[in-house]
């Protein structure tokens, strides 16, 4: 499966998927912008007099159609009711315009015209088939009684009392694959036989029984099935059945409460670690937002003051709550339960995916030193060195989102390893020194000459290109 | 696309009369109900609706105000009420407190509940318990068929793959047969039915009983559509998880569109407003772009604009006459014309935009490598840095299940690692979105300490009575690989092109995927086709898990028959992406058929992960 790595790089640098790139601004960005601008040109010839436009409301529905007459009803059933008059009118008057291709004669005699003259058979289900004529008739075979049932018709199945005769029944129905018909039945033998003999002879039927347990789901009928799947020996869907119940759960105190009840549930080994987490999560969350509120409400926070919180911290997800963290305790001591390191601890954040976050964090402060120390390791030499667990043209990237100045950008750029990654990087965020420092790195010096434009005149990079182009010592390599 | 088709595809029918006799059929319910009333409407059914029918046709039929279905107490004043709703347990509690409310402060009023496309015993089950059974009376509106294009059939049930795939449901079995019968009846007889899956033969199997007892032979009716296909979604998950790139893919996995129609909101219209825009063969801009490659769209929309403005310049050095005819007879196409170029033009810049933000030509890269299977380590960094980055969780969840279906199951130490990361970065809660994931299988462990004799066996145990001195063979392809390449190979669905690809002139369907990757679904139908049954294609059968089957009956020979038997339609169980419907569209051209999309519901991968998500009840 795996080919060889010539053979890769083979398929990457081949033109096949060349053809067509994304990232290609230039190219296919402008074509596109100037067709907008020679159509938008055109506006001033092409008068808005809106008549081949179509009539839309502000939420952006066509006027008069149903959806946008709906919104109407509901905004205006609050206001004055002149109001929903007139906005109704005006939903049918700009319809009127419109040529009226509604039936013009009655409907019920167009349905009759069709199963008189019988020529073709437009509406099925409006017409009596041949079997219907025996329909007084109570002696409906199992197959009969679902092939009744499946064409809609109503059908009494009390006649099925002995259990075989209700199994040769459920059989039919699944033979009949109609899913309704199935279910009909199983609200049937739900209702007249103890559970634990529905349940066993289900357990044979596994088409019957995924509609049993749909079915208990949809009407949440949550005990009889947690003791059909407890019956059916399925722990698992058992505790992941119970777990699912805290989604409806608002109030977070209870959900803390209920999850707390979750860890016991029946997981498997891998998914009680993460109901454990859920727990843990939301309880901590709890602890924070309760003394965030009220340090924000205080007003005494420079922190909270300067960036206003926009939204509460509970039910966010982990990574969402480590950013929150890094923003708002970053230099809290481990020991508090709000610090982004207790976190990292508590719930075993990997270094990438912590990294990750604190960068965007911080750097979203605009606090570049912490950027710095994030990214600088010691080794036992006690020298310092820059190391990325993410890769540094993602720390350029985040960097670069959040407007860092060219001189710290230009420090990371210089770290990304792939060359050609680098160069893109550096010209495109005009890091100039690191473009003219890879370029004489590469020996390259027609670039390195092309490069020149691009640099303002008289400035220090142009200074510095000139006295490189005239260094004697470098062997250019053309 | 300009290809030289050998002959011309016929013209698809005219499915103008599906869309009337739903509006007919509507309109028959609402007159059973005389009088003024009000109508409540299930959210989903109101833009297939829209299609059909406008306010004034409702209110015609006296109908006074319109309200959504919603978890909200109605206002309502009306003396009638009417509701217009998918056949749904919560939405008849809903109907069930209004009728009991009224019952409790002593109101009376006449309920009517009409049903799409058909009625549910375990609805009536939850309205005789709550008491009002008797007090409702209950319809059926077999509203089954939505025409969305020309060329487009969509039974407008997005459900269908959670009910049937997740749960087990056969709950759509007897609404896809029926509408079955319903286009055999306008349009056929088919004279050849082919179908994979389970699903697909379960319908195939109600319809024909559906058709036998009907007295309705159509012996002598000149069929306008020949041929049928069927397919089950699970089928093909690959093609469906893939990111689109033809334009109207694109489209839909950027602004989502709804029911053939879609919101381009003001970053695309350049206004303060939003526009609802009908995308269909009517949009004479859109119609030949809609099956490009996204790359040769650029080229197509500047060479129109620059037309356009050509034919505007025109005007100048025109006398007073020709002006005169200028205004009155083009004037209005151009202005059309205008209008459309300028929101296409619109959109392909807001999709340009999202993508160079998103890095899709790495994710591009990523597919592209898991699809051909190479690569893979580097792949699941790229999955884990795009969770770890908390970029989309439905892009997350959609590469991990790329990854799993085209490996066979992701092996235990990653399958952990990611769901870890994920649920970290998304939210505890999606634990349940990945046990759903795993009973449908789009999101597999692959099983720890599997060894090569274990897979053996099952592998024998499955191909015992068919192919039993192949197992070696067979084996070899199943023990590292998957399935999928297994049947890649087969098929040959990853094209071996020397030199570029070309995307504008493009050779085979696999176009729409950047010609990376030929579309399954789509591959087997044009294999089936050609070799008008499944002969030939035991090996991919049985890969596929069987369920196949082709039906002729009485089918003409060769030649006879006439255009009937190049018409084709292509029905989707579960979902069929607009990637699909360009693959296909490109066969037919090519072959000179025309193909009819049916499908439960227009699909794509982001719709897909959705359905897998567990919600607040």
């Amino acid at each position: 499966m795996s080919r060889a790595r010539a053979d890769e790089e083979e398929y990457w640098h081949s033109s096949k998927f060349r053809a067509f790139t994304f990232d290609d601004e230039d190219d296919e960005l402008s074509q596109l912008k100037e067709s907008k601008r020679a159509v938008n040109s055109l506006r001033d010839i092409v008068d808005d007099d809106d008549d081949d436009l179509e009539k839309v409301s502000w939420s952006g529905e066509p006027v008069g159609s149903i959806s946008w007459s709906i919104k109407e009803t509901a905004s205006s059933s609050s206001s004055s009711l002149e109001g929903r008059d007139t906005s109704l009118q005006k939903g049918s008057s700009s319809y009127a315009a419109l040529p009226k291709q509604v039936s013009s004669y009655s409907l019920s005699s167009l349905f009759k015209a069709f199963s008189d003259t019988g020529v073709k058979n437009y509406a099925p289900e409006l017409r009596r088939p041949r079997a219907e004529y025996k329909d007084y008739s109570n002696d409906w075979s199992p197959r009969d009684t679902v092939r009744r049932m499946q064409r809609g018709k109503v059908c009494s199945l009390e006649r099925f009392r002995s259990l075989q005769d209700k199994m040769v029944l459920l059989d039919e129905a699944v033979a009949g694959h109609d899913g309704n018909v199935i279910t009909a039945v199983l609200i049937f033998l739900k209702r007249t036989l103890r559970r634990e003999v529905l349940f066993r002879e289900l357990e044979v039927r596994q088409v019957a029984l995924c509609h049993l347990i749909h079915f208990l789901k949809e009407t949440g009928e949550q005990k009889l099935l947690l003791d059909l799947l407890r019956f059916l020996d399925r722990t698992e869907e058992v505790a992941l059945s119970q777990y699912r119940e805290h989604l409806n759960i608002q109030d977070v105190e209870k959900k803390r409460e209920f999850l707390k009840g979750c860890i016991g549930l029946p997981f498997s080994a891998e998914d009680i670690s993460h109901i454990q987490d859920h727990y843990t999560l939301l309880e901590r969350q709890i602890i924070i937002e309760t003394n965030d509120r009220h340090l924000a409400m205080a007003g005494q926070s420079e922190i909270f003051r300067k960036y206003p919180r926009k939204a509460s911290i509970l039910n966010m997800p982990l990574v969402t709550t480590l950013f929150y963290s890094c923003f708002y305790h970053y230099t809290e001591a481990e020991g508090t339960f709000s610090s982004p390191t207790n976190l990292k601890k508590t719930f075993k954040i990997p270094d990438k995916q912590y990294v990750l976050t604190a960068l965007a964090a911080r750097a979203k402060l605009r606090a570049w030193e912490d950027v710095d120390a994030l990214l600088t390791t010691k080794n036992w030499l006690g020298y310092t060195k820059k190391k990325a667990p993410i890769g540094f043209h993602r720390v350029v990237e985040i960097l670069q989102r959040n407007n860092a100045p060219v001189q710290v950008l230009q420090e990371y750029v210089r770290l990304v390893e792939d060359v050609e990654t680098r160069l893109n990087l550096a010209t495109k965020y005009k890091c100039h020194d690191v473009v003219i420092d890879t370029y004489r790195d590469l020996k390259d010096r027609i670039q390195l000459m092309a490069y020149k434009c691009k640099v303002e005149r008289g400035s220090a990079e142009e200074e510095k290109i000139n006295s490189l182009l005239s260094n004697m010592q470098i062997r250019w390599k053309n | 696309m300009a290809s030289t088709a050998r002959r011309d595809a016929p013209e698809p029918p005219d499915f103008g009369i599906l869309k009337r006799l739903a509006r007919d059929q509507l309109i028959y319910l609402l007159e059973q109900l005389p009088g003024r009333k009000d109508l409540f409407i299930e959210p989903d059914l109101m833009s297939p609706l829209d299609r059909i029918a406008n306010v004034s046709v409702l209110k015609q039929h006296e109908v006074d105000k319109l309200y959504r279905v919603e978890n909200r107490p109605a206002p309502s004043t009306s003396d009638q009420l009417c509701f217009l709703v998918r056949p749904r347990v919560r939405t008849m509690r809903y109907i069930a407190d209004i009728v009991n409310a009224d019952k409790m402060s002593g109101r009376s009023r006449k309920y009517k509940i009409i049903f799409s496309p058909q009625k549910f015993y375990a609805c009536e089950m939850v309205l005789e318990e709550e008491g009002v059974f008797g007090d409702v009376t209950c319809d059926e509106w077999s509203f089954y068929l939505l025409p969305l294009d020309e060329d487009i059939i969509s039974m407008e049930l997005p459900e269908f793959f959670r009910d049937y795939f997740l749960e087990g449901d056969h709950r759509w079995i007897n609404s896809v047969a029926r509408a079955l019968q319903l286009l055999n009846s306008l349009y056929g007889p088919f004279s050849r039915v082919y179908g994979i899956g389970r699903c697909a033969k379960m319908s195939y199997e109600l319809w024909r009983d559906l058709e036998e007892e009907s007295e309705n032979d159509g012996q002598g009716r000149k069929p306008e559509i020949g041929n049928i296909f069927l397919m089950d979604r699970d089928m093909d998950y690959v093609t469906a998880l893939c990111s689109q790139v033809v334009y109207e893919g694109l489209v839909d996995d950027t602004f989502r569109i709804k029911c053939g129609s879609v919101d381009f909101g003001p970053e695309v219209t350049s206004s303060d407003k939003s526009i609802k825009v009908l995308l269909n063969a009517q949009d004479k801009i859109f119609s030949q772009i809609r099956n490009e490659h996204f790359s040769s769209v650029f080229g197509f929309l500047s060479q129109k604009s620059r037309n356009l403005q050509a034919q505007y310049d025109r005007r100048q050095g025109m006398d007073i006459k020709q002006m005169k005819n200028f205004v009155s007879q083009e004037l209005k196409g151009l202005k059309q014309e205008h209008r459309l170029l300028s929101l296409h033009i619109g959109a392909c810049e807001s999709i340009m935009k999202k993508k160079t933000k998103q890095d899709f030509q790495e994710m591009i890269k990523v597919e592209h490598a898991l699809l051909e299977g190479f690569d893979i380590r580097e792949s699941t960094s790229f999955i884990e840095e795009h969770i770890d980055r908390q970029v989309s969780p439905i892009e997350s969840l959609r590469l991990m299940c790329l990854l799993s279906i085209t490996e066979n199951g992701l092996i235990p130490k990653d399958y952990r690692s990611l769901k870890t990361q994920y649920l970290q970065s998304y939210g505890p809660e999606h634990l349940l979105t990945f046990h759903n994931l795993k009973r449908i299988g789009l999101l597999t462990e692959q099983a720890a300490g599997e060894t090569l004799t274990a897979v053996e066996s099952r592998v024998s145990k499955l191909v015992t009575d068919r192919a039993a001195g192949k197992i070696t063979d067979a084996f070899n392809s199943l023990a590292k690989k998957s399935n999928f390449r297994a049947i890649s190979k087969k098929l040959s669905l990853i094209p071996r092109v020397d030199g570029e690809y070309n995307l504008k002139m493009p050779p085979d369907m696999a176009y729409v995927f950047s010609g990376a990757y030929t579309p399954l679904s789509c591959k087997i139908v044009e294999q089936v086709l050609e070799r008008r049954g499944w002969q030939g294609l035991e090996e991919v059968v049985r890969l596929l898990n069987g369920n196949e089957f082709a039906m002729a009956d009485g089918a003409p020979e060769d030649g006879a028959g006439g255009d009937a038997q190049r018409v084709v339609v292509a029905v989707f169980l579960g979902g069929c992406t607009f990637s699909e419907i360009a693959a296909l569209r490109f066969l037919g051209k090519e072959r000179g058929c025309r193909f009819i999309f049916l499908t439960t519901a227009i699909t794509s991968s982001a719709r897909m992960m959705e359905a897998m998500a567990e919600a607040k009840a």
